[in-house]
């Protein structure tokens, strides 16, 4: 990971600003996760319409600068995206967001936020959200 | 005095770069390097008499069972055991603390008490906690110090005549106590359960076997389990020690080959001390490797080996301590009994945003709940980084990631 690249600059601005903190006030979407081996814990909540398309989307929670500004910055695209879209969001998408490479054993902060969110989806789809796991590597 | 200098030629790794920087590596106590002296022994032993032991009586198979059973001698004594048969090869502290509560949970009876501590790592708590809701046992927990040391006084009073088996570590992983044992032992076996026996103790020692003497008939403890990799040994061999009698009573864990005495079709007896717990084949190679450690432990002096670590602890805690923005858990007076492993967050800095900082540095730290979460939860930590040293450390290597800590400032605090 280099630290003083330009990358760096702007996750470290979501982790300090981070955008869409909170909760949405329409709660269609709610999930709330630890990652048991680090100890964050990311909560996602989101509004949908009736085309299973986000409309608002945020997320609360505690943790490192790559899971903080991970879930910060895939909120700000989230926007508009059916539930089927963001189920396909994967590991090089979030990457390309953060743009830094990441050392193998913080692949799993990056997904936190994701993961989170995508299993909040199953559950309200009624699936198993063991589906997705939430340990990435 | 160590003659560090000298320990380190002996250790390959550290010699090599990481990140373009020399090494420096503070993560002993989740597992330290290895001299060339236990990887020589590995590779000696597999190019020169490696087979099956106990089985073929044939010149290979005689020195491997040789090497093999030599390795449980040179452990007993190291540990001060009253026989050799006492000690049980495992894979690690946790299959150690598996097979006890396994084996000993059948034994009781649905009400019967565990006591364990608050600061235990998952491996001395999880297995307790999983076999007493098989046997309708009752699990208690001993809350510790503000200081970071086992309360005496609480675990006094949780004592009752249902309490079997009080299990604590010797060293915190997280925070580098070190609890009396001794003491503890006397007040554990001070009380009688309703069978007429005393409660038995049990000690989780990964962390301090590898750092300190421990004397299992002084301490009067009546279960050790620890790890050869936290000691300069291989990975995948661990001890279990057991008083004999006791372990002559308890049934077995794991069945299958090496571990039987007689088999008839209806009935298995089981075979001598160790052997009855250790089934299948073990091993071998991993108690070859751990056995040079241990004699490369018994050459340095453990007594050597312990002033060494709490120097360093010291040290280490001094200039910590000068940091304004450092919290340090667990107690950092002088007196205090502590190892060298030392648990602190940067203020405003998540602990895995540290060590990345740290690794681009050369700098190997961990961070982490470190296996303890009821530990981190009661303090309200999610993640600590903890450095930790051994024989090869140097304050200089201290200072090295002290002086780092400000590069992780510089990123995140300005």
């Amino acid at each position: 990971m280099n630290y003083d690249s330009m990358s760096m600059e702007n996750i470290l601005d979501h982790y300090k600003n981070p955008h869409n903190k909170g909760k949405v006030q329409k709660v269609d979407v709610i999930n709330r996760e630890k990652n048991p081996s680090c100890g964050d814990e990311i909560e996602v909540s989101a509004t949908l319409n009736e085309q299973k398309e986000i409309v608002a989307v945020k997320f609360d929670g505690h943790g490192c600068a790559i899971s903080q500004a991970a879930i910060s910055m895939l909120t700000d695209d989230l926007s508009g995206k059916k539930i089927d879209a963001v189920m396909k969001i994967d590991k090089e998408d979030v990457l390309e967001l953060l743009g830094i490479d990441i050392a193998p054993m913080r692949i799993k902060c990056a997904m936190l936020g994701l993961r989170v969110l995508q299993r909040g989806i199953l559950k309200y789809e009624g699936k198993d959200s063991q589906m997705v796991s939430l340990s990435e590597i | 005095m160590l003659d560090v200098k000298k320990i380190r030629s002996d250790f390959p790794i550290l010699h090599r770069k990481v990140h373009g920087k020399p090494l420096v590596y503070l993560d002993s106590a989740a597992s330290s390097q290895k001299p060339k002296q236990v990887i020589d022994a590995i590779s000696h032993y597999y190019m020169t008499s490696h087979a099956n032991i106990h089985r073929g009586i044939h010149a290979l198979g005689e020195e491997a069972t040789a090497a093999y059973e030599e390795a449980h001698q040179r452990t007993a004594h190291f540990i001060n055991a009253a026989s050799w048969r006492e000690i049980i090869f495992t894979k690690n502290t946790t299959e150690s603390l598996n097979l006890l509560a396994y084996t000993l949970t059948q034994m009781w009876k649905k009400g019967d008490e565990i006591i364990v501590s608050r600061k235990e790592h998952h491996s001395n708590f999880v297995p307790w906690q999983q076999c007493a809701a098989m046997h309708g046992l009752v699990l208690k927990i001993v809350e510790i110090t503000p200081e970071g040391f086992v309360d005496v006084e609480h675990l006094r009073s949780l004592l009752t005549p249902q309490t079997k088996l009080v299990s604590i570590a010797h060293m915190s992983n997280v925070l580098g106590t070190v609890n009396d044992i001794k003491k503890i032992a006397q007040v554990v076996h001070a009380n009688r359960t309703n069978d007429g026996d005393c409660t038995l103790i049990s000690v989780d020692g990964a962390q301090s076997v590898p750092h300190m003497p421990v004397d299992v008939q002084d301490l009067d403890c009546d279960f050790l389990s620890f790890s050869s990799h936290k000691m300069l040994g291989p990975t995948g061999i661990g001890v279990l020690y057991g008083k004999k009698k006791l372990l002559e009573k308890m049934p077995a864990f794991l069945f299958g080959g090496g571990m039987v005495g007689t088999v008839t079709e209806k009935e298995t007896r089981c075979g001598d001390l160790p052997w009855k717990f250790e089934a299948g084949t073990p091993n071998i190679a991993g108690a070859v490797g751990f056995s040079a450690a241990l004699t490369y432990l018994q050459n340095i002096g453990m007594e050597n080996v312990w002033k060494h670590d709490q120097e360093l602890a010291h040290y280490a805690l001094q200039r910590l301590k000068e940091q304004k923005d450092v919290t340090i858990y667990g107690s950092t007076s002088p007196k205090a009994l502590r190892g060298a492993a030392i648990s602190f967050t940067l203020a405003g800095v998540h602990a895995h945003d540290v060590i990345s900082i740290l690794d681009q540095e050369g700098i190997a730290v961990r961070a982490g709940h470190h296996c303890a979460q009821p530990l981190l939860d009661s303090m309200n930590l999610a993640a600590t980084v903890r450095l930790s040293c051994y024989v090869y450390t140097t304050k200089e290597e201290i200072d090295a990631c002290i002086a780092a800590l400000d590069k992780v400032r510089k990123v995140f605090c300005r």
